[in-house]
């Protein structure tokens, strides 16, 4: 077995989701927005509201834009993850999956591939997010800006393997919605994005538990913690582990033998 | 991947089912190389389940297919490699250039470099895109659509080459074109050309004819010896009208 032409495959997948990204400059600017608009206007106007004590990796006291960073790259890891793989849904970009399947290669390869692509122009993403918040005189200490890059990668494949599967197993384009409101929003909110969970705990001991494991929080704190050029044992852990999780259920998803991707179709 | 054993298709006893609902029961078929197979049939025959079963999209325990000779399900990755497929909706990315859009495909097959650009370059020659391989694909009309996803398909020179209504959606004279390509294409580089579609003028006398009708395969053999003095629209009707 020769590994070329699986690294011919990917670098072309890798470089039709940067082709594509580039033609989408719309999508570009909306997915840079969202985090913006939190950064600065919620985060701004939280900011008040919230005290924070010193926890790690923070050495002293911090704004809540500061706090609230590295969540809203996993916001950007987030949203991203889910439209890429949920945009197979679309039939159109379902018949490019289908001829992407066709290639003679392993298909966890072809997905692999996919993800890898589309978690990179995420992480692109992230770096246009970081750059404006510095703008803004949010900034981290300068190792923090390459020792996230792993981070960001290892919680966008995660994500985009959550999302994989989820299109496997969703039909329709219009239950997009549905994974708005029962996975993206609340993957979200009941994590340590917006609020460190401490404080979460103060409200409520349940929330705080459900908080505590879901697997975007510690997608969250890995990042939190490479943005301080700092590390995480237990949110690396928990993070590769639903990475892993969530790509064997994207591949048996699109196991052929389950015929779960197969669509309305009547002829 | 470069062999070229050449054995044609074979469908054995190809069934399957969503849940209750038969799509196809115990379809067997041999399409020998070189030879132009037209599948007519109504829409709801089961046409599209046969074609998510050769691209491998799904898979069933039920029948063996193999192609060029190699078993689609035990050696799908050389089986896959010797089919170029041609799906019904479009599957190219108009975003992209004719040229940007075959050296995607080819390093899905794992060609690249000069290797790639040659294999690239004939594609185009042999279907007169040369002089667009420039163009984004959005802005070609559909006939040069449908050519560069045929110029796509047989990059990687397969042996068979698998087309599902690769002419809907066309003006008439582009139909009769595209239809006359891929015959000759048959002919010429002895293609086992399995073409789905549901319009008898695109079937020749020569051609082999297979009818599939609610999962089941009526009939396959020539055109002009199953059809004998009836149109072929007429005969195809006697055997998939319902009873009044």
């Amino acid at each position: 077995m020769t590994l070329r032409p699986y690294l011919t495959a990917m670098t072309a997948i890798v470089a039709r989701e940067a082709l594509r990204f580039i033609h989408q400059r719309e999508r570009f600017i909306a997915a840079l927005v969202r985090p913006l608009v939190w950064l600065l206007v919620f985060a701004a106007g939280f900011r008040a509201a919230l005290g924070l004590s010193i926890t790690p990796p923070y050495q002293t006291y911090i704004t809540y834009e500061i706090y609230i960073v590295p969540g809203l790259c996993g916001m950007i890891l987030l949203f991203n993850g889910m439209q890429s793989s949920l945009s197979l849904v679309y039939d159109r970009e379902m018949g490019s999956m289908r001829l992407l399947l066709t290639a003679p290669l392993p298909r966890w390869w072809l997905l692999l591939s996919k993800l890898l692509g589309s978690t990179l122009i995420s992480i692109l993403q992230c770096y246009a997010f970081l750059f404006i918040a510095w703008a803004f005189d949010i900034t981290l200490p300068p190792w923090g800006y390459v020792t996230a890059f792993p981070a960001l990668l290892i919680a966008g494949l995660m994500l985009g393997a959550l999302g994989l599967a989820l299109s496997s197993f969703i039909k329709q384009l219009e239950n997009f919605a549905g994974v708005m409101n029962f996975v993206i929003f609340p993957m979200f909110f009941l994590s340590s994005a917006l609020y460190p969970l401490w404080k979460m705990a103060e409200s409520s001991r349940l929330l705080h538990d459900i908080c505590a494991a879901n697997p975007f929080t510690h997608a969250v704190e890995l990042i939190r913690f490479a943005l301080y050029a700092d590390f995480n044992l237990q949110a690396l852990g928990w993070t590769l582990l639903a990475t892993a999780a969530f790509g064997a259920l994207a591949i048996w998803g699109y196991d052929p033998s389950r015929a779960l991707i197969r669509r309305k179709k009547g002829g | 991947m470069k062999s070229q054993s050449n054995n044609g298709l074979k469908i054995e006893g190809l069934s399957f089912a969503y849940g209750a609902k038969q799509a196809l029961d115990d379809i067997s078929l041999t399409i020998a190389p070189g030879t132009f197979c037209a599948l007519l049939g109504p829409n709801g025959a089961g046409k599209s389940t046969l074609f998510a079963l050769l691209t491998r999209l799904f898979t069933t325990a039920e029948g063996r297919i193999t192609i060029g000779g190699h078993d689609l399900a035990k050696t799908p990755r050389a089986a896959l490699a010797q089919m170029g497929v041609v799906f019904q909706q479009t599957t190219l990315d108009l975003d992209l250039t004719i040229r940007q859009n075959l050296r995607y495909f080819a390093a899905l097959h794992g060609l690249s470099g000069r290797e790639a650009s040659r294999r690239i370059d004939a594609a185009l020659d042999q279907l007169d895109l040369t002089a667009r391989a420039s163009e984004k694909c959005r802005t070609l009309n559909g006939g040069h659509k449908r050519r560069t996803e045929i110029a796509r398909a047989l990059l990687h020179s397969p042996s068979f080459l698998l087309l599902d209504e690769a002419t809907v959606g066309l003006d008439a004279a582009t139909r009769a074109d595209i239809t006359a390509h891929v015959h000759a294409l048959a002919a010429e580089k002895n293609l086992t050309v399995l073409w789905a579609t549901h319009l008898t003028d695109e079937v020749e006398d020569h051609d082999q004819l297979a009818i599939l009708h609610r999962g089941q395969l009526l009939t396959s053999g020539r055109t002009a010896e199953l059809r004998q003095s009836q149109s072929l629209s007429d005969y195809f009707l006697s055997l998939t009208s319902e009873p009044a």
